[in-house]
């Protein structure tokens, strides 16, 4: 029998009912009195001045209660407080097509859109920087003017750990090669909405589809000038999130400055076009990866390059740019290590962090490797993998301290469950097998503004009629937060998580939680949950000891029940166990909080990024079958497996593993944000392939428990880290299929034929233009921007 | 623009509305009558998150105009349960987990709906099919159909 009597159940969450019955109210569900509706105006160039912009007929226009422009608030933000280079609206200048330059706010949506074409804005095109070639060499042409570095180099960071030159000296083999990985984006199928209400007592109310409400309350205050013990956030239940709502964004002050204005409630909802350019998705990163390894496979060294094109803006970019070297370390034994990272900008919509932020595009340069690696050496791909782990309770070269440490449990179970080695290189042709590993933080070891405060705040309440409520700072987005707290609280007072009432994202109800962000809910806020219900268990416990004149250890709560473990018939329920409590102890409300604990990671200048308190582990099997005629790779199916520490609730594991899973072979097979002159070729569901129930492949999810010391009853994160192993699983086994490296994504069907008809051996990129041949690079980059110029500027007498 | 008043039934129960003639079906149900169970991710015909019923059969509310629907019965999520008792669908997607950020369940919940209208022992290969129209960006399927065969069993006994 399992010592839980909440953890580990198949229960549904406590949240679901509202989805299941059309009663949740997402923020665009919220209807209020005299409410206005909002529309951005967006800019038409990819890189231009704003010469002029006259909202004057617009504002004249009937039904149009107020509008606003950059100049009404000026103020920089941004999601991290080091780099903030943007403004709630553009001031002076467009950096990308999409970008938010006016807002208008009218009587009802139809007004909203039609007067939008009644402001006059001019432009002076400037000329766009579209790839990362172009923002590493043009001096001569600045996304943004006073950013202090050469030419569009956003960061960059160099990092060296251990002797690398004697590894690769050690060596007996050396694999070196590029990898390009397409940027895409998370297409929650909730479009951002929100709604503001500045009421009669100076105070704002800022509905809104957020995962990051604490952060956003910061940056309100910023722009905005309120102070922000007036300001409430309240993060309503997200329609999906995946790393898209953890931004500050236009629409949000917008909606705040407009409702101070008019004091009136102002809502607004963008549409699904939209959303592609307020984007913060996976970066597109062009990667060069050297590993030396012995003849057994044991690693020498590992120098990392990342070349990150972040768009126009910073959004998380300083810690995306460190992730795509941090975690390179935690799977598998590395004695020396350098990675060089740059992001630049570009004129795209601003790139930021998607699930598995950063550690996904070279999680598949590296486990694509190991498996050339693991080929060259006639090695056994998961046999390999097992021997080369890095081991649990250690430090890597970087100086992260690892834990519970899963992979080679994972390895074992999705072994098992495919019979991998027995099936690898011994498929028909067209038919293969992949395998990968991989892992990721259970929240992040530092928060995003410097501070010595908890990174997550609870409270628990009891009222006299044995009702239990928990207040915590989490947003829900899907992932099953609240059922993490209902699910904690529950197990530690002995109730069921149904008796539980959730509060959450709500800056003025809840002690602070960071944020539903870099999986850190159910270890962070779980722990605080489990601090804060714990205080309570206390109380109650002690007093019934008292009362039955037994040691508290006797006491025992489950089933909204209190008894005593020799005598069962002695119990009472939990409701009069709550008021014998509060008789002896007064009222019962308990706080709790969760900091990490120092001395996790490194000391050196950039070690803030990629410590955790947990690292979570993941194995992905992926069968494929290619068709040769047409190219099209068909997954027939994902097997994995994930070390989530111990599942709090399957189901929900399960779901992200498989969700996962799902969004990973998305990335790997068809979805790709990309441009056309700095016009989003694909801004529509339809046009960006979202892949249907009849292209999802089939899969098996298997959860592997390590119980974590330090997670809440044993748990780690299982949201992220399950995306990161199916993408080189899937191109392993089209190596496997047809003999083919994909050292780029996506695999698509047009890539693959043309491969197969040009009897290709691998498909990827070959380097940085200006390293292998600077001349030349800098020829082709004057040859586009001439042909650019010549297509812009009409020739003469045709004017 | 002109508002008409137009006469719907939704759940069982006839309501006059005063809507603007281009105003979807979407629209209508969810600003004018309140029925805000019905979600919208692209308003364009490509996410389904809007699918309700037509006359038992599904249809994209943000491609319908009202106007069309004289006479029809229009079922949305909020009138899946039988009065007080949960449809089986219901049941069954908050037992097997295939609900994750929910929004887009409404209209997967009324594609599936007509499916076991029409067999309780659904192939995996046609719950695909009936679902092809709605995305899901959250659970990848396998709950999905798990619910709906669970749903098709309790139906049948």
């Amino acid at each position: 029998m399992s010592e839980f009597s909440v953890v580990g159940k198949r229960s549904p969450k406590v949240n679901v009912w509202g989805h299941l019955t059309g009663t949740a109210r997402y923020a665009d569900d919220i209807i209020l009195p005299r409410m206005l509706y909002g529309r951005l105006l967006r800019s038409t160039q990819a890189h231009a001045r704003i010469t002029k912009l006259d909202v004057s007929r617009a504002l004249a226009h009937p039904g149009v209660v107020a509008v606003c422009t950059g100049a009404d608030m000026p103020e920089l933000m941004g999601i991290m407080p080091s780099t903030q280079d943007e403004t709630a609206l553009a001031v002076d200048k467009v950096r990308y097509i999409g970008e938010p330059v006016a807002a208008i706010a009218a009587v009802d949506e139809d007004t909203a859109y039609d007067a939008l074409s009644l402001i006059d804005v001019e432009y002076e095109p400037l000329e766009p920087i579209l790839t990362i070639e172009e923002a590493l060499t043009r001096e001569d042409v600045r996304i943004h003017e006073t950013s202090g570095r050469p030419a569009n180099v956003f960061k960059d960071v160099h990092l060296e750990f251990g002797d690398v030159e004697a590894g690769f000296s050690e060596a007996d083999h050396i694999e070196d090669a590029w990898y390009f990985f397409e940027g895409n984006t998370h297409a929650p199928i909730e479009t951002h909405s929100s709604v503001a209400s500045y009421d009669g007592d100076g105070k704002l109310t800022l509905w809104t589809s957020t995962q990051v409400p604490h952060y956003l309350h910061r940056e309100l205050e910023k722009v905005l000038g309120i102070a922000r013990a007036r300001v409430r956030v309240i993060a309503t239940p997200n329609g999906g999130a995946f790393g898209g709502k953890s931004d500050p964004f236009a629409h949000e002050f917008a909606a705040c400055w407009l409702s101070m204005r008019t004091k009136r409630p102002v809502k607004f909802t963008l549409d699904r076009e939209e959303v592609f350019y307020a984007h913060r998705g996976r970066h597109p990163v062009l990667m060069h990866l050297k590993v030396g390894a012995r003849k057994d496979g044991e690693l020498t060294a590992a120098h990392f390059q990342s070349y990150l094109d972040g768009g126009a803006y910073a959004s998380y970019g300083i810690a995306t740019t460190y992730y795509t070297g941090a975690l390179m370390t935690v799977t598998y034994r590395l004695p020396a290590y350098k990675f060089d990272g740059v992001r630049v900008y570009t004129n795209k919509p601003p790139c930021g962090p998607k699930r598995g932020h950063g550690t996904t595009q070279p999680r598949y340069a590296f486990e694509c490797h190991l498996d050339k690696i693991a080929r060259k050496l006639d090695l056994d791909p998961v046999a390999y993998r097992q021997r080369v782990l890095q081991p649990p309770n250690s430090r890597t070269v970087n100086g992260l301290r690892i834990t519970s440490m899963g992979l080679g449990q994972c390895l074992d179970e999705v072994q098992r469950a495919t019979r991998f080695s027995e099936r690898h290189r011994q498929l028909p042709r067209g038919k293969g097998i992949g395998v990968a590993g991989s892992a990721y933080i259970s929240g992040a070891g530092l928060p995003i503004y410097w501070n010595e405060m908890p990174h997550s705040g609870a409270s628990v309440k009891i009222d006299r009629g044995g009702g239990v409520t928990v207040y915590c700072g989490t947003s829900e987005i899907g992932q099953g937060s609240d059922n993490v707290l209902a699910t904690v609280t529950a197990e530690q007072l002995g109730v069921l998580p149904e008796d539980v009432h959730v509060v959450s994202g709500d800056t003025s109800l809840a002690p602070v939680d960071l944020g539903s962000y870099s999986s850190r809910v159910t270890f962070m806020a779980g722990n605080a949950v489990r601090q804060a219900a714990g205080r309570l268990r206390e109380l109650i416990v002690a007093a019934l000891a008292e009362k039955w004149g037994i040691p508290a250890d006797r006491v025992a709560l489950a089933y909204r029940k209190a008894y005593d473990l020799a005598d069962p018939s002695k119990a009472v329920s939990f409701a009069e166990a709550a008021v014998l409590a509060e008789s002896v102890h007064g009222t019962l409300v308990s706080v709790g909080s969760y900091k990490p604990p120092r001395g996790i990671g490194g000391d050196y200048k950039g070690a803030g990024v990629g410590p955790t308190p947990a690292y979570s582990y993941q194995a992905a099997v992926a069968e494929v079958s290619v068709d040769l005629e047409t190219g099209v790779v068909t997954v027939e199916r994902i097997t994995e497996a994930h070390d989530c520490g111990r599942a709090l609730n399957p189901p929900s594991v399960e779901g992200q593993i498989e969700g996962s899973a799902y969004m990973g072979y998305g990335e790997a097979i068809a979805e790709e944000q990309v441009f056309r002159g700095g016009l989003h070729k694909k801004p529509s569901l339809l046009e960006y392939n979202l892949p249907t129930s009849l292209d999802t492949p089939e899969m098996r999810a298997i959860i592997v428990e390590t119980v974590d010391a330090e997670g809440p009853f044993g748990a780690k994160e299982a949201g992220e880290g399950p995306l990161n192993p199916v993408i080189p699983a899937i191109a392993n086994a089209v190596y496997d299929a047809i003999g083919v490296r994909f050292d780029e994504t996506p695999i698509t069907a047009a890539k693959v034929l043309d491969a197969l008809q040009k009897n290709k051996e691998r498909v990827g990129p070959d380097g940085l233009g200006s390293q292998k041949d600077q001349k030349g690079a800098l020829r082709r980059l004057s040859a586009s921007t001439a042909a650019r110029e010549k297509k812009r500027t009409p020739p003469v007498g045709t004017r | 623009m002109t508002k008409t008043l137009l006469s719907l039934r939704v759940n069982g129960e006839t309501h006059t509305v005063a809507a603007e003639p281009h105003h979807t079906l979407l629209e209508v149900l969810r600003e004018e009558l309140g029925l805000t169970g019905t979600k919208h991710g692209c308003e364009l015909g490509e996410c389904g998150a809007c699918t309700v019923l037509v006359d038992g059969l599904p249809v994209l509310s943000c491609l319908t105009l009202p106007i069309e629907l004289d006479g029809a019965e229009i079922v949305t999520v909020e009138g899946l349960a039988n009065g007080p008792q949960l449809h089986p669908l219901q049941t069954a997607f908050a037992e097997e987990a295939a609900a994750q950020c929910g929004y887009c369940t409404p209209g997967i919940l009324m594609s599936a709906k007509a499916l076991l209208d029409r067999t309780t022992t659904p192939t995996r290969e046609e719950m695909a099919q009936a679902i092809a129209g709605n995305l899901c960006r959250c659970t990848g399927y396998t709950a999905i159909y798990e619910a709906i065969e669970k749903a098709g069993t309790r139906m049948r006994s």
